[in-house]
């Protein structure tokens, strides 16, 4: 890394430096002034040309794009993991899921590749999806080079909280529990150190549904995640689903009118809050999802690591409308998306 | 690689020891076979190493590593920065997205995205950067490595034109072509006073280059610092610093006094020189210090830059007390002292970077060491006890104080 910022000892050439421009201010006067401040025409007209020559404006924006093939935010964003459904002795549900620990190089801005830790080998990892009251089997085995654990979040008993039976490399483990309560949850790995083993990217979302399920809507989980990628303790990109930019790029198409719910979850390691704000609407907030009643109409919700929250809207306007974090910072490092919402009515469902 | 490269080269050196041994009649193999032998037997180890050898196991092991410098960030106009970098690590670098002030941004690179080792590349950011404010680059590679340099303060850079050399021409003249004129204006002074006392001023003049010297050298140590791995800062200052007396001695030989020592326009010749190198090496950090906004402002420096480098006129004009000399011959050695400044400004604002600013500084550098040990040796054989007689001591004494002390004029 170099560092030009750094204080260097005044010396005979710093001193020159600071005498040049003096100088300059002396000798040549207004010349050397024009030269400094002003801009003339012929420059204004470079960069019109680079702009124009190249197709390319002045864009806080990743260059190129990720690789096809691999991790698709956009089909994350709609992609529920029922289980294996069965139906028990008693008459209940009894949903089954595989989850296997795999380390995985992933794409956290076109082109950057970020050494994780993967449940199912993406980030985040499947969005599990039951409904209040069933009977869950998650069988966990690790095929990762260090030991890992799955914390559901939720009531349960103990030896289904994953914090003290770490499976290691090559073992597994069955956690078994009832879905309780209905709400908006999530899962991750317990093992330690643990700000590293959630930062590798183990975790991923958990939707319990109520018994009666919500109204029909459509429904977007949405993580928002950091990356560290050069391991100095602080995220040089953040997104939402991973991907840095990845929805302003490609936004997330709604029909007008349509009611919209978003699954909305923080796991950003690192930083305190994370949060998002939303454009040319406002939306109503069900805090942890275990309650039906909105505790707020706003177009911010600001969360702390691990917490999230249910989002509901419906676009009255036509056109594109940001979402974003409220952290300029993060916003500008890749949490930074757009809604495209088409002048046609959503089909009734 | 470097490999085949260093072979070559001790080849040539082998051959020349084996041309130069052919006479010698001796039994056995030729003498050229000889020397060639151990290279044969290098380039079987290599082959050898890079075959059979245990590198696999590291190149596994490890993550790559990777190493780029940030070697200037610029601003030509309003809304565009530059960034101009240089891979001198082992491995070829690939830089996927570039932030500016904490937020990722489009830009452009003049060539593939991966960076081959020694190779450079300029990018360019469509970014609305503000006159007067810092701005912080860093580039994200594709393991997700970051590399970052910022500017302190922003400002437009000149555009390469007439007006842009003008600026510098007359900055140039300013700073170092006119000081060093005004310092010739030393002569008929020295003209009119005894011998002793001429002995006194060169001493001075001792005092003043040592002091340029040793300055040039460390602050060639420091920029040496910023110099891209691979281009070894250390082994540039070296041959600068080192290979210049020698060069400066071998062109000195041709016009010597019979007794070996330096005829005096000789001297003033190679003192004028080495001022010249030396101020090359200052323009040269004025020009891209200036072209990429590194700059504080103050115009009151000016005066003192003045003050400061008028002394460099009077060590040129100090061998030259007892000679007589017309006016043009004087003043062509103001101009290669002082032109450099002018130069070096030039080529500094279109594209400075650590390595040339390195090695003119350690050439500034080795040809002051080369006219101070000229002037050691010429006052042995003139002066009793040369630079140690008391007078001639206090003079070195006082030329050192009379930097130090016009330098302090200049920090203001
Ligand atoms: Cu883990």
């Amino acid at each position: 890394m170099s560092d030009k910022s750094g204080d260097r000892g005044m010396s005979r050439r710093n001193l020159l430096r600071a005498g040049a421009v003096g100088a300059a201010g002396v000798a040549v006067g207004g010349a050397a002034r024009a030269l400094q401040q002003g801009a003339s025409p012929e420059q204004l007209q470079g960069a019109a040309q680079l702009v124009s020559s190249h197709g390319h404006v002045a864009s806080n924006d990743a260059v190129g794009d990720i690789q096809p093939g691999g991790f698709d935010p956009t089909a994350f964003l709609t992609d529920f993991d029922y289980g294996r459904v069965s139906t028990l002795a008693d008459g209940r549900t009894l949903r089954e899921y595989d989850m296997v620990a795999i380390d995985e190089d992933i794409e956290v801005a076109p082109g950057v590749w970020f050494p994780a830790w993967t449940y199912n080998g993406q980030v985040p990892g499947p969005t599990i999806r039951c409904t209040e009251g069933d009977r869950l089997r998650v069988n966990f085995r690790n095929a990762g080079s260090h030991p890992h654990t799955i914390h559901f979040h939720g009531t349960h008993p103990a030896e289904a909280d994953g914090v003290f039976e770490i499976v290691e490399p090559g073992g597994s483990y069955t956690y078994e529990f009832d879905a309780e309560p209905f709400g908006l949850h999530l899962y991750h790995c317990h093992a330690i150190p643990l700000k590293r083993h959630i930062h590798k990217g183990l975790y991923g979302t958990f939707i319990v549904d109520p018994p009666g399920g919500r109204e029909p809507a459509r429904e977007l989980v949405m993580v928002m995640n950091g990356f560290d990628t050069n391991f100095d303790g602080s995220n040089e990109i953040y997104a939402v689903n991973t991907v840095g930019f990845h929805y302003q790029r490609h936004p997330i198409k709604l029909a007008l009118n349509e009611l919209v719910r978003v699954y909305l979850v923080n796991l950003t390691e690192f930083d305190l809050i994370n949060s998002l704000h939303m454009h040319g609407n406002m939306f109503r907030l069900y805090r942890t999802g275990t309650d039906l009643e909105r505790s707020e109409l706003t177009d911010t919700v600001t969360l702390c690591q691990g917490e999230r929250a249910v989002l509901e809207f419906s676009y009255r306007f036509p056109g594109r409308f940001m979402f974003h974090a409220h952290q300029s910072e993060f916003a500008e490092l890749g949490w930074m998306a757009m809604f495209d919402v088409s002048g046609e009515e959503a089909p009734v469902v | 690689m470097s490999d085949g490269a260093a072979g070559t080269d001790t080849a040539v050196a082998a051959d020349d020891a084996g041309a130069g041994d052919g006479g010698a009649a001796r039994p056995g193999p030729p003498a050229w076979l000889l020397g060639v032998g151990p290279l044969v037997l290098l380039a079987g180890l290599l082959f050898a190493l890079f075959r059979f050898g245990p590198l696999g196991l590291f190149d596994e092991a490890f993550p790559p590593v990777e190493e780029l410098t940030i070697e200037r960030i610029w601003f030509p106009g309003p809304g565009v920065m530059k960034v101009a970098v240089v891979n001198g690590g082992p491995e070829a670098v690939t830089i996927a997205q570039l932030a500016v002030d904490d937020a990722v941004w489009s830009h452009e690179l003049d060539g593939e995205r991966t960076i081959g080792r020694l190779e450079r590349r300029v990018i360019t950011v469509p970014y609305p950067w503000v006159e007067g404010e810092p701005h912080q680059v860093v580039l994200i590679t594709n393991t997700g490595v970051t590399f970052d340099a910022g500017v302190d303060v922003a400002t437009t850079a000149p555009p390469v034109g007439g007006r842009y050399l003008g600026a510098f021409a007359l900055l140039g003249m300013y700073v170092g072509v006119l000081p060093v004129l005004l310092g010739l204006l030393w002569l008929p002074f020295l003209r009119r006073i005894e011998r002793r006392w001429v002995d006194f001023f060169m001493a001075l003049t001792v005092g003043l280059l040592v002091f340029l010297g040793v300055d040039a050298l460390l602050e060639a140590f420091e920029v040496a610092g910023e110099v891209p791995g691979a281009f070894q800062g250390t082994g540039l200052l070296l041959m600068g610093a080192l290979g210049t007396p020698l060069a400066v001695n071998a062109l000195g030989r041709a016009r010597r006094n019979p007794d070996g020592t330096a005829a005096p326009f000789q001297l003033a010749l190679l003192v004028a020189l080495a001022i010249g190198l030396h101020n090359l090496g200052e323009g040269l950090a004025i020009g891209g210090a200036y072209a990429s906004g590194a700059i504080a402002l103050g115009a009151f420096l000016v005066v003192g830059f003045l003050v400061h480098n008028t002394t460099e006129g009077l060590a040129i004009v100090a061998p030259l007390a007892r000679e007589s000399i017309s006016i043009a011959p004087l003043v062509a050695l103001g101009l290669l002292a002082g032109v450099p400044t002018i130069l070096g400004a030039w080529i500094g604002g279109f594209s400075s970077s650590p390595i040339a600013v390195t090695l003119f500084l350690a050439i500034g550098a080795g040809a002051v060491a080369q006219v101070v040990i000229e002037l050691a040796r010429f006052f042995g054989r003139r002066a009793e006890s040369g630079l140690t007689a008391p007078l001639n001591a206090a003079g070195l004494l006082l030329g050192l104080a009379v930097m130090y002390l016009t330098g302090l004029l200049v920090t203001g």
